[in-house]
């Protein structure tokens, strides 16, 4: 009976609460999400295109791992002047889900954090985020070679 | 025309793959972190199933880009180096594809962590 009462009492708080949180609108995110995803893609592509005119001798793996490096270091910069965390408030997952959310995953904390100490604080927090991706990543990759090796 | 048509096709995949990963942010709620961890775990079980390499043949830097083409690079190379060096190249195939990216991830983070200092956020 007791325990009854506690729980629509929580759940009339719930509501509450959801009455409370700012409603972010689903169907622009969405759009914003797809064109800044695309465009960030579409900057790689053009940055691996250039690569390949610059420098012919360069192969299409090599073309996109330079591509890789640039899209990275350039994202990591712009989370250090925070241009970064400004697109990511309307794009959301256009933001996160490209190879450049994974780096201002990483610079985000280190930023954050500094002030805690250059060992403790930032490199340690630097991997808040990318640990749990290069942790599971290499988990799957190792099970996957397994795999290949036993069939 | 011809590459206008390529990079409507970078554009779309790239777009859609990020779509799906705000669709799932809508939906469950997740935190940008497991989104990041499920992409990857994504990629590199589509590359182990053979899926993966014709989406890259159709949109290149489209599949490439997102997070999914880490995953797909980090099971790729244990593929590669299982072929090459055998058991050996399942532990060290991994890494050595992703490498640059890490690494590069790692010291640009550094390297902009100690000359910025945290924004106040204004929004």
């Amino acid at each position: 009976m007791n325990k009854e009462k506690h729980f629509s009492r929580n759940e009339q708080y719930n509501v509450y609460v959801e009455s409370k949180i700012p409603k972010t609108k689903d169907f622009p995110t969405l759009i914003w999400a797809f064109l800044v995803g695309g465009l960030i893609c579409v900057i790689g592509q053009g940055i691996s295109d250039i690569l390949m005119l610059i420098v012919p001798t360069m192969g299409i793996e090599e073309a996109n791992t330079w591509m890789l490096i640039i899209l990275i270091f350039v994202a990591s910069f712009l989370t250090g002047i925070g241009v970064y965390d400004r697109i990511g408030v309307f794009a959301g997952a256009g933001s996160i889900v490209p190879i450049t959310g994974f780096s201002n995953s990483i610079t985000s904390p280190a930023i954050e954090f500094k002030k805690e100490g250059i060992i403790f604080g930032l490199c340690v927090k630097m991997f808040s985020v990318a640990g749990p991706v290069i942790v599971s990543g290499l988990v799957i990759s190792f099970v996957t070679g397994i795999i290949y090796l036993l069939f | 025309m011809d590459i206008f048509l390529t990079y409507l096709k970078v554009f779309c995949v790239g777009g859609f793959i990020c779509m799906l990963g705000q669709i799932l942010i809508i939906k469950t709620k997740m935190t940008s972190s497991r989104i990041l961890v499920l992409f990857v775990c994504i990629g590199a079980v589509l590359e182990a199933l053979g899926l993966y390499e014709p989406l890259i043949d159709f949109a290149k830097a489209g599949a490439i880009v997102p997070i999914t083409g880490f995953g797909r690079s980090l099971a790729k190379g244990a593929i590669q180096g299982l072929k090459e060096m055998g058991l050996l190249g399942v532990f060290a195939g991994g890494l050595t594809a992703t490498a640059a990216g890490i690494t590069c991830a790692v010291i640009s983070a550094f390297i902009f962590a100690l000359i910025f200092n945290s924004k106040t956020k204004k929004y």
